[in-house]
């Protein structure tokens, strides 16, 4: 009993140094040297690719809100923009689930769930409003609400939308679509998709 | 196309670490790997032990459960200081008692139920020291009792059943370090996160908006929380994080990690016990059962969710309330079953919103003992327990004394069988039950009608399986649910590990008894399927009433909305 004791302290600490300090450690030391990009968690100019921002809030000059730019999935649009000024990652979302800002989070409703109900009519009229016929990416929030990307068919669904307000024609629009989409990885893993950040950079370029 | 490559390339990967990681791990155990015995004999000194003290099961069992409390007490203590610990670049307070007791409880006993929200409330400190540890440690008690199990089969007339400072020990340094470690690298170089830096605030001159990004170590800390079935992540939404998560690689990547060492350590059992045939018996249970499991869900999940059908958006088909564009409805599907048959309960999309069919895979998963592949080590030997009972029913078909391996199945077997085969099912329903009856349990659900009972019964399902997986609507950081899913944890844990052990000291005590022509084979496809057929029985007997309360009644439902 004692001897049990005494011994699962020993190991405890053994642990917590060797397993809790030298392995995490170790880690970032080696992800630093190799991939220093990707360990601070790719970051551009504008942001990281990796995390989804909150299109739907550009201030778009003699146009709606957002319709001069591709947005991405409604995780802080229509009900879901609790805050669009202070956008913390994935924490404007009023329905994550801790209901903490600055906390990622899906809104949890279940398909039979009348509050949801409601919500995606509320994003189908929104995008109805923008002259957007939307597709189910669309109108649906991801898992982690900071989706950075949608797929070829959200992108080209925004055409109408996007031409309009910046005056570029839909078949440069395309054209760009078709440059930005990333094939599903090695061809077969997960899906092909479009960063939504690194497709409005490219619209900024066509712009100028 | 694409799911269906997905899933030949884990067949590919999964059949080569069962065969070579399978191995691998049987040598481990038997002692005969030493590349790192510079680190592990100075720790045997440390502890006054070596791998010539064996123990009798019940020396062994008194060992596992002495350092698992001194684990939560470390664990809760590391919780309720972190505000005065150092790497805590977001001035972090202390976690709450209940919320820490909870969390403590749910990262020893492999659990990795999260009441809390990684980014927001964890400090680096607390997710290294107390949070990553207990991911490599927990893993390694999960295999270790698997081995006396194992080792009940292997061995005749013998009184130990192997030393338990020696193969936890074996395990961390030889198995989970230095696979979580290579894999690290490579979830870092597609894109994980791992960095001391804190959070980072950008203005983004295309949009005008001002964005802070949660960082931190999560990269290696996701590694291993896969690898050793754990599940609890370094952020909320936990793998659905493009941070933690970033392409459909690393996906991959952590299905396999999930799957490699449950899968494998059938092959370490048929090797210990001299008939891989015997090996490859269980790995049919779990392979069959699984891919069942993943095929349903999967096609759940390719149709439409019935709020975004009544909206009238019905194409492109597949449910993406809750799912990353990046992996898909198909792919999120295989990624939320592998970790409900597993112990392992990482999500990348949201369970919640799955449609009632695809979330009765998740949830039935757990349920059925989470035994294909299950847990590591607990999938294992929970997997035995099923195997004895059928035996047992087996060996009554033909009026014969049951054997298995060898080894003679009596009443006290039986009676350790069926505690283990029953204590999971009872807590869970009757733990349900309380928190239906109370206000404090009530309160819990997000979503009304049906799917409300579903997030409750989900949640204790879980917790009772060490799983960790939610319905993330449920709000479980109160003291209620802190505390009943801290309880749920415990007796899901040990009141399934002692008997376990127990059964390993019992026939490692016994003598092998000739194999003759009366014997019921254990290793043929009659034996498969009537193993299949008890897990079966055994979930489908004690949870069909509250299952169909849940998911069947949400899907039969068509058309209503609550």
């Amino acid at each position: 009993m004692l001897v049990h004791l005494r011994r699962s302290l020993v190991l405890a600490v053994i642990c917590l140094v060797f397993f809790g300090f030298v392995y995490a450690f170790a880690g970032i030391g080696v992800s630093q040297l190799l991939f220093k990009h990707q360990a601070d968690g790719s970051l551009t100019a504008n942001g990281s690719t990796l995390i989804g921002q909150n299109w739907a809030a550009t201030k778009c000059p003699g146009n709606p809100l957002g319709s001069c730019v591709f947005n991405g999935r409604p995780d802080d649009t229509g009900p879901y923009a609790a805050n669009p000024k202070d956008n913390v990652s994935g924490g404007d979302n009023p329905l994550v689930a801790n209901g903490v800002s600055g906390e990622s989070g899906a809104t949890n409703l279940g398909p039979r769930s009348k509050v949801l109900l409601a919500d995606t009519k509320a994003l189908v009229a929104y995008w109805h409003k923008l002259g957007v016929d939307p597709t189910p990416d669309l109108v649906t929030t991801s898992g982690s609400g900071i989706d950075p990307d949608i797929s070829a068919l959200d992108a080209t669904v925004q055409i109408p939308m996007v031409s309009k307000a910046t005056g570029i024609s839909p078949a440069r629009l395309r054209t760009l679509i078709r440059q930005q989409t990333h094939p599903a990885q090695w061809g077969f893993l997960g899906s092909s998709y479009i960063d939504v950040l690194q497709l409005n950079e490219g619209l900024a370029k066509l712009e100028k | 196309m694409g799911f269906f490559l997905t899933i030949l390339a884990l067949v590919v990967t999964l059949g080569l670490a069962w065969r070579y990681l399978g191995s691998y791990m049987a040598a481990v155990f038997e002692g005969r790997v030493h590349f790192l015995g510079f680190i592990e004999r100075p720790i045997y000194r440390m502890l006054g032990t070596s791998p010539e003290q064996e123990q009798t099961w019940k020396r062994y069992a008194g060992a596992m459960i002495i350092f698992s409390a001194v684990s939560i007490a470390f664990t809760y203590v590391i919780l309720r200081i972190q505000g005065s610990l150092p790497l805590n670049p977001q001035h972090l307070g202390a976690v709450g008692p209940a919320l820490s007791f909870n969390t403590a409880t749910s990262f020893v006993t492999n659990t990795n139920w999260q009441n809390y929200g990684g980014e927001t409330s964890m400090s680096y400190f607390s997710q290294m020291g107390a949070l990553t540890v207990q991911q490599f440690v927990s893993a390694a008690v999960g295999i270790s009792a698997a081995m006396v199990l194992v080792r009940g089969f292997s061995r005749r007339k013998s009184p130990t059943i192997g030393n338990f400072w020696v193969d936890i020990t074996r395990c961390l340094f030889y198995v989970l370090l230095p696979i979580s470690f290579v894999a690290g690298i490579v979830l870092v170089g597609q894109g994980a996160v791992d960095t001391l830096a804190g959070t980072t605030t950008f203005h983004d001159a295309l949009n005008g908006v001002t964005q802070t990004i949660a960082r931190g170590p999560a990269g290696f800390m996701g590694s291993i929380m896969q690898l050793g079935t754990n599940g609890g992540g370094f952020f909320n939404v936990d793998l659905a994080h493009p941070l933690e998560n970033p392409t459909g690689l690393t996906n991959l990547l952590y299905i396999w990690l999930t799957l490699s060492i449950p899968f494998a350590l059938t092959y370490t059992f048929g090797k210990m016990v001299g008939s891989i045939r015997h090996g490859v018996a269980l790995l049919a249970v779990m392979v069959i059962i699984f891919g069942v499991w993943v095929g349903f869900s999967a096609n759940a999940e390719h149709q439409n969710n019935s709020a975004v059908a009544a909206a009238h958006v019905y194409s492109p088909v597949g449910n993406m309330e809750g799912k990353e564009v990046r992996f898909g409805d198909t792919t999120s599907a295989l990624f939320n079953v592998s970790m409900t048959q597993t112990s392992d309960g990482a999500v990348d999309s949201a369970t919640d919103s799955y449609n009632p069919m695809g979330g009765f895979g998740p949830l039935t998963g757990m349920m059925l003992g989470e035994v294909t592949p299950g847990g590591t080590g607990s999938g294992l030997y929970t997997l035995l327990i099923y195997a004895i009972i059928a035996v047992f029913i087996g060996g009554l078909m033909i009026g014969r004394t049951p054997e298995f391996l060898g080894k003679k199945i009596q009443a006290r077997e039986i009676k350790l069988a069926g505690l283990g085969a029953l204590v999971m099912p009872i807590t869970v329903l009757v733990l349900t039950a309380l928190a239906v009856s109370l206000a404090e349990g009530r309160a819990g659900p997000l979503n009304a009608g049906p799917h409300g009972f579903s997030e409750i019964l989900y949640g204790l399902t879980s917790q009772g399986n060490n799983n960790g997986s939610a319905m993330a609507g449920l709000t479980g950081n109160t003291p209620f649910y802190n505390i009943i899913g801290g309880i749920d944890m415990l007796i899901g844990r040990f009141g399934i590990m002692i008997p376990a052990l127990a059964l390993g000291g019992v026939l490692a005590a016994k003598d092998v008894v000739p194999e003759s022509l009366g014997t019921f084979r254990t290793d043929n496809g009659m034996f498969v399927g009537l193993t299949i057929g008890v897990i079966l029985i055994i979930g489908g007997l004690t949870f069909f009433p509250a299952v169909s309360l849940g998911p069947i009644v949400e899907q039969l439902s068509h058309l209503r909305f609550f």
